[in-house]
């Protein structure tokens, strides 16, 4: 077997370790491993070109971006902490867990869409939780508030993850369905998908108590 | 029938005006590179199914030389200053955040309209791509909504949306760029060699082992492609089919269904994976590149010793 494709993976991981411009790295990884997996240049930029086309659908949802900027023009953000800041209740990680529960609970229900870094995370969901952290732990270092705004991040991310999976038309569990097909076992979406529950609440008991956890060490700072 | 084409078309106009209103910025000393950057995915939008996969192939080499020699610059188109926010905060109040949840209400209630009632039938919306034509649709919704009600200066919504997608830069197309690279591996023959690689190191005999091995498997490999997509067919063929269902005759849908869980705790942990986790690091202004990732690690790595527990635990009752 010929090994040497792999060599372009090392190149992508070699890039991104050395922080080189990432659209170069993987360009040059695309050229590489094509070229060593035995392809010829201009067939390798042409297979490049096509898979850049037909995926074109991944960079639509930049359209939302003028309707956010327009809402953050008029106070969106800062909207969106002051309502934070008037719930007695809201701590940062109560909020991160509220808003886990809704991404699982909508991802599993198929609305993956709801969600997302541009369209809520960036305009309500990070400033809020900015906003509840400043609330119970008075003004946060430059570090603390990107940790903070990293965990809203990451928590957009789990729950889409972790809850997708249980909708049964969601296209990792066509995919599933697919290759166990072309190995001769029939499964429905639905055998599949219920199978995704276990690991569903496993995530959330994690990265639930994770939240809470780093909402409590932010706190001992301070007092 | 509305087909992904019309949203290509509105994707296209939005990146052509960053274009035209990047060129006549002159207060960014790099403003030619930011016209061409926006106008070559214009174009990319507009016209890449007309072009053939070579002219496609050039663009998009373009677009690399573009962004790879730092021809990008950052814009700071007028907008209102953090004290006017806050007073227009005050006086607008929560209907602010309406148009903001127009989107994604109109994507999720008219996806349920259309496939739940007999809407569906009309054959008006491309199949499968209901929910992301109408994110489209909520997107002009919400576009009409503010601008009647806010009454901005009339390029207000495409300044603004310049200043945002100018802060995310070449980023943006870095999700497409990684799926384009996908399609070359997956042709170049990466999948094979990589399940030849893992079929290799397992364990002769060993259960426990074997599940691990497959669950790293999947994470390994989604960390090198970015998507568990990828990984998944690999594993299933090298390892979840042959050793765990066959020869230890483990629970076919278990294997599968948890297989790609453990598949998406890589996805938590790897730059490769870009819209989930360096798009948000620069969305979110964080000087750290790789800290979204940084604060997914704790519960990808935990989520990953339940994944072998569970498989281990309900596959081979």
């Amino acid at each position: 077997m010929n090994y040497w494709p792999l060599a372009g993976i090392a190149l992508v991981v070699v890039g991104f370790a050395l922080r080189f411009n990432p659209l170069l790295v993987v360009a040059l990884s695309a050229l590489v491993t094509g070229v060593l997996g035995g392809l010829d240049p201009l067939a390798v930029i042409e297979a490049l070109g096509k898979a850049f086309n037909d995926n074109r659908y991944i960079s639509v949802t930049w359209i939302v971006l003028p309707v956010i900027g327009l809402l953050e023009r008029h106070g969106l953000q800062e909207r969106a902490r002051t309502l934070i800041a008037k719930v007695e209740s809201a701590t940062m990680g109560r909020l991160l867990v509220l808003y886990l529960v809704f991404r699982q609970i909508t991802a599993a229900l198929g609305m993956k869409d709801i969600g997302g870094h541009p369209q809520t995370v960036r305009p309500l969901v990070a400033p809020m939780a900015e906003a509840a952290a400043e609330r119970s732990h008075a003004d946060l270092t430059t570090r603390e508030r990107e940790r903070v705004r990293a965990m809203a991040a990451a928590t957009d991310n789990v729950g889409l993850f972790f809850g997708e999976d249980i909708f049964f038309a969601i296209a990792s569990i066509l995919l599933i369905q697919g290759v166990f097909e072309t190995h001769g076992y029939a499964l429905t979406p639905l055998q599949l998908s219920v199978w995704a529950i276990p690991t569903a609440i496993c995530a959330f008991a994690i990265h639930g108590s994770r939240l809470l956890a780093f909402d409590r060490k932010l706190g001992s700072v301070r007092r | 029938m509305i087909t992904l084409e019309w949203l290509y078309i509105l994707t296209g106009i939005a990146f052509a005006a960053w274009s035209v209103l990047s060129l006549r910025d002159r207060s960014n000393g790099k403003r030619w590179g930011n016209a061409a950057f926006w106008g070559l995915l214009a174009g990319s939008f507009f016209f890449g199914s007309y072009l053939s996969d070579l002219a496609n192939g050039v663009l998009v080499l373009a677009l690399v030389a573009i962004a790879g020699t730092g021809q990008i610059g950052r814009s700071d188109p007028p907008t209102t200053s953090p004290a006017m926010r806050v007073a227009l905060a005050g006086k607008l109040g929560n209907r602010l955040f309406v148009p903001a949840l127009v989107i994604p209400v109109t994507a999720v209630a008219g996806t349920l309209l259309y496939t739940w009632t007999p809407l569906g039938e009309s054959g008006l919306i491309e199949p499968r791509r209901e929910t992301l034509v109408l994110l489209g649709v909520g997107v002009l919704f919400a576009l009409v909504l503010a601008m009647v009600w806010l009454r901005p200066p009339l390029l207000a919504p495409l300044e603004e949306g310049r200043r945002l997608m100018d802060s995310i830069s070449w980023a943006a197309i870095l999700p497409q760029m990684l799926a384009a690279l996908g399609g070359v591996f997956a042709l170049a023959g990466v999948g094979e060699i990589v399940g030849d690689l893992a079929s290799r190191v397992i364990p002769e005999g060993s259960l426990f082992l074997s599940v691990l091995v497959y669950c790293l498997g999947m994470v390994a490999f989604t960390v090198i492609m970015g998507n568990a997509f990828a990984a998944f067919p690999v594993m299933a063929s090298a390892i979840g089919i042959p050793v765990l269902i066959v020869q230890f005759g483990g629970n076919v849908p278990v294997i599968g269904a948890i297989g790609m869980l453990a598949g998406f705790c890589g996805t938590l942990i790897t730059p490769m994976a870009a819209n989930f986790n360096i798009v948000p690091a620069v969305l979110l202004d964080l000087r750290d590149q790789y800290g979204v990732i940084r604060a997914q690690a704790g519960t990808a790595l935990a989520l990953l010793v339940c994944n072998v527990a569970l498989i281990y635990l309900l596959a081979f009752r």
